[in-house]
């Protein structure tokens, strides 16, 4: 298990910059979740990580140790792919003990850490197997497998579960989480999934357009998004935005385009600022009297069955509330919505949180 | 924050220049065989080629190899029969091809719906594919040779034929012979390429097609031949280049004869070069050859360019 | 309606019969040849198979005539040639399916390039340049410039082989410490091995149908690939049909045993050749 450090770390392709500088640490033992959409330049980081492409400029560090002109072979590192990439030629047990082989690890231990691993992942009758033969959900543990023979110094995580079907991608993730806790090992995973990054993560990376956004906890993130595009990322169904502008005076407003407006207690800003003003979806509060209600149209009533979920609108700007209350199912013509103060995310011009 | 953009403009760290060196060598060492030897056994006699053809060079004269112009290009003008090989290449072409097409064209529909035995009967029906040219040219041969071959009484019998002679011996219709055996060899080059194209077509079209309303025949026309078109296009321009280029079939069977009645221009250099040895003379007849391909080519590139603008 | 399906399914079935009968008659009338006596050739012309069948024209091809030695010549020319090719095309399909480099574009543009030019044009000047150097007359001329015929064509072949191995496969073996070189051995080239099958089978077969290279190449006897030493006893003994057609058979065998190797390959071949036959 190590530490891995990685640097100011810069990616091009020819003259066009995939990745602007990226720092990060990642200690011992935790969990990492790089997160963005696709084309963020997450998998590209965790590829430089494992060696697979070249490093423009920065440093990698594992354990210490600098790693940027090092073969992949030569860092210690094991990874399972969003392909799961098994041998098609080997069986079961030959893919899991292929790293171990090639590193001339004796026969007998071989077989100790594969029936081991095995037994973990509940693989044992299928070890003489061909990949060909097994389900998706098998191919993953197979890869999963491969990876943990190796006790190596970190995992790493390309998009594994994004070829499974949902039931199975659930199931899988609660799988990954378990086996993080009993082997305690630095882990980095790359998803384009919020919710695998907010169950599994200790920290999540928020990347977009080959910059990091945010870092943080899961929790950080949800409550405290530092920018736009976090806020609108993180969460399901997404945060609701208004634009608007900020009114100083004895009463904090926020004014909407369409001329409705929100009491505040919010952070001190220059009066008439442009700001946009978030909320959650599931922060909106659909009852209320009093001068912070507003009336909102509803426009259409998603049962998901957990909950509903509402597509209001406010004069021109259409938002969405989620409830539990099933007497929503019916909701029609207009009704009271309320913007708790507490629940509110302010962000500037440039996007970010204030 | 751990991620906060520091040491702003620090050089970009290289790998050490041997590993660079390696890594940057890799594919040219990977391809340095293939492109050696095709620039030694191909390029270089090409040009060499292209030389000879301004040049006296007869392999049997040890005086020969002098430097002549245009000598070739002036003969090779008032040469009849040069252009009475470029006529029956054009025939020669032009019938192949087509027929080729036609029939394997009917071959692809045939195979492309599923039937009972449908694995084998592919097999025996490319296999004529595989038969060596000068096999299948030999095979042909005597096939219309009536001493030994059916055809000829056959057609006698049909009344085809007044007399069961040999056709490849009959001036008028000798150029036939090959085309026939062309065709029989050639069929399955198109069946199996236009079967691929075929059976890519996605089969939900024709699904929403046959709702929508068209027989076989529109969904023929309005889904398997547009599907087809581009496929259909490219194999005939490059399998044209192929065949005006093609001659054994015409050297094992009649070997440009009766009366230069079968020869195209392939097969007139070969002859030129392979019976009277003059190799200058066949290079100037390939260099004219080759230009007539490349003006070939390029009237497709125009053509092509033509029609993409007219969308 | 019922009726009118039947008779499509009939009339279909009917055309593959005639499509299977018109590729297999003229094998089928060379065959029928090969194991006529000669005492029947002429009596029996036209009948489909003669009253007494024999194998006597192959026992005498066989034993006293050259062709053993022009088929064991074909077998080197077109075995060397085909495992030369291979190898040669392996590598260079690897690159053109793994590496981005410069000049990339250009050895594909050249590559194909020799796909589409009369390569009877060359008959010439390689006669000029191998004789100097011993190499007419010599299987190893013909290895070398069949080899070089078939490079092209082989590697957008084993391209296209290459191609359809992730490359996944290859990073996985690097992250569990294997070198490049070790990947390509014990993951990418067993993952190969149909591929490489075929592309022997597609090269075998276009070496030993190869007509006017070794017509111009090969003079004696002694060096005849299959192909010269057939013409050459046609042009001869004109009369011979039963050991002619004999000899036409055994030059069969090698050409359909390929056939059934690539069978399913035949797809990719000809795309790969493009315009190769």
């Amino acid at each position: 298990m190590a530490s891995i450090d990685i640097a100011n770390i810069k990616k091009s392709y020819g003259t066009h910059p995939v990745l602007h500088d990226v720092d990060l640490k990642i200690s011992d033992g935790e969990f990492v979740v790089l997160v963005g959409p696709s084309g963020c330049g997450k998998s590209t980081l965790l590829r430089m990580i494992a060696g697979l492409e070249s490093v423009t400029g920065g440093e990698i560090r594992i354990a210490g140790r600098r790693v940027n002109d090092l073969a992949p072979k030569d860092r210690d590192i094991a990874m399972v792919f969003q392909s799961y990439a098994l041998y098609p030629h080997m069986s079961v047990a030959k893919n899991m003990s292929y790293s171990l082989r090639l590193r001339k690890t004796a026969k007998d231990r071989i077989a100790t850490v594969v029936a081991g691993a095995a037994a973990k992942l509940g693989l044992d009758p299928l070890l003489e197997r061909r990949p060909r033969a097994l389900s998706g959900g098998q191919r993953q543990r197979v890869a999963m497998g491969r990876a943990i023979v190796r006790q190596p110094k970190a995992f790493l995580f390309d998009e594994p579960l994004s070829n499974l079907d949902a039931r199975l991608r659930e199931q899988m993730r609660a799988e990954i989480k378990k086996l993080h806790k009993d082997l305690g090992a630095t882990s980095i995973y790359v998803t384009h999934d919020q919710i695998e990054a907010m169950t599994l993560a200790d920290r999540i990376v928020a990347m977009n357009g080959g910059v990091v956004q945010q870092v943080g906890s899961p929790l950080d993130l949800y409550d405290r998004p530092a920018n736009l595009f976090v806020a609108g990322f993180i969460g399901s169904p997404g945060m609701n935005f208004f634009e608007g502008n900020y009114q100083a005076g004895e009463v904090q407003r926020f004014e909407m385009e369409d001329g409705n407006s929100i009491p505040l207690d919010a952070p001190p800003l220059s009066n008439n600022a442009r700001v946009t003003l978030g909320i959650r979806p599931e922060h909106v509060v659909l009852a209320g009297h009093g001068p912070e209600t507003l009336l909102a149209t509803v426009d259409l009533v998603e049962p998901t069955g957990f909950g509903i979920i509402l597509h209001l609108s406010l004069g021109g700007a259409s938002f969405k509330a989620f409830t539990n209350d099933r007497s929503f199912l019916t909701a029609s013509g207009t009704i009271p919505v309320r913007f708790p103060a507490h629940y509110l995310h302010f962000f500037d011009a440039e996007g970010r949180r204030v | 924050m751990a991620y906060a953009a520091r040491h702003e403009g620090l050089p970009a760290i290289r790998p050490p220049l041997m590993k660079r060196i390696a890594d940057a060598s890799a594919p040219y060492l990977y391809t340095a065989p293939a492109l050696i030897l095709i620039v030694t056994v191909m390029l270089v006699p090409l040009v060499l080629g292209i030389s000879y053809a301004f040049r006296d060079i007869q392999l049997l004269n040890p005086f020969s190899g002098g430097f002549v112009g245009l000598d070739h290009f002036r003969a090779l003008a008032q040469d009849q029969a040069f252009f009475r090989s470029l006529r029956n290449t054009l025939w020669w072409t032009g019938a192949s091809v087509f027929l080729q097409f036609a029939f394997g064209l009917i071959l692809a529909l045939l195979l492309d719906k599923p039937f009972h035995g449908r694995a084998v009967a592919q097999a025996l029906v490319f296999l004529p594919w595989a038969v060596p040219s000068f096999l299948a040219g030999l095979n042909w041969a005597w096939l219309f040779n009536p001493v030994v071959g059916p055809l000829p009484h056959w057609l006698f019998a049909m009344g085809i034929m007044s007399q069961p002679t040999n056709i490849l011996s009959d001036p008028q219709l000798a150029m036939w012979g090959p085309i026939v055996a062309n065709i029989w060899w050639g069929i399955p080059f198109f069946a199996i390429t236009l079967l691929a194209a075929l059976q890519a077509i996605p089969r939900d079209l024709y699904e929403a097609a046959s709702i929508d309303g068209a027989g076989p025949l529109q969904r023929f026309l309005s889904i398997t031949l547009p599907f087809l078109a581009p496929t259909i296009a490219i194999t005939i321009l490059l399998r044209t280049v192929w065949i005006s280029n093609f001659a054994d079939l015409i050297i094992v069977m009649t070997n440009g004869g009766p009366a230069d009645r079968t020869q195209i221009v392939a097969s007139y250099i070969f002859t030129q070069a392979f019976k009277r040895l003059d190799f200058g003379y066949a290079s100037a007849i390939a260099l004219v050859l080759l230009a007539l391909l490349l003006a070939y080519s390029l009237l497709i590139v125009i053509l092509r360019q033509w029609l993409l603008s007219k969308d | 309606m019922r009726a009118n399906k039947a008779f499509l399914i009939i009339a279909h079935r009917l055309a593959i019969l005639a499509y299977i009968a018109f590729a297999l008659f003229p094998l089928f009338w060379l065959l029928k040849v090969a194991v006529t006596p000669n005492d029947l050739l002429y009596s029996e012309g036209i009948r489909l198979w003669p009253s007494r069948a024999s194998l006597e024209h192959f026992d005498f091809v066989l034993r006293h005539s050259a062709f053993p030695v022009f088929f064991r010549n074909s077998l080197i020319v077109s075995g060397s040639t085909a495992v030369i090719v291979t190898i040669l095309a392996s590598l260079s399909g690897y690159a053109l399916s793994r590496f981005r480099f410069r000049g990339k574009y250009w050895l594909v543009t050249l590559m194909l390039l020799t796909q589409m030019f009369p390569l009877v044009m060359l008959v010439a000047p390689i006669f000029k340049i191998l004789s100097p150097l011993g190499l007419t007359n010599s299987l190893t001329g013909l290895v070398v410039v069949y080899t070089a015929f078939n490079v092209p064509f082989a590697t957008f072949l084993m391209q296209s082989f290459f191609d359809g191995i992730p490359k996944d496969l290859e990073e996985a073996a690097m992250i569990d410490g294997a070198t490049q070189f070790v990947a390509f051995r014990q993951i990418i080239l067993p993952l190969t091995l149909p591929g490489i099958a075929a592309t022997l089978g597609f090269v075998f077969t276009a070496a030993w149908s190869e007509l006017l290279f070794s017509l111009m190449l090969i003079s004696g006897n002694a060096q005849a690939t299959f192909p010269v030493g057939l013409l050459s006893f046609v042009s001869k003994f004109s009369v011979d049909f039963g050991q002619m057609m004999a000899a036409g058979v055994l030059a069969l065998i090698p050409a359909c045993l390929f056939f059934l190797l690539i069978q399913r390959y035949l797809v990719q071949g000809l795309t790969a050749g493009a315009v190769k036959g």
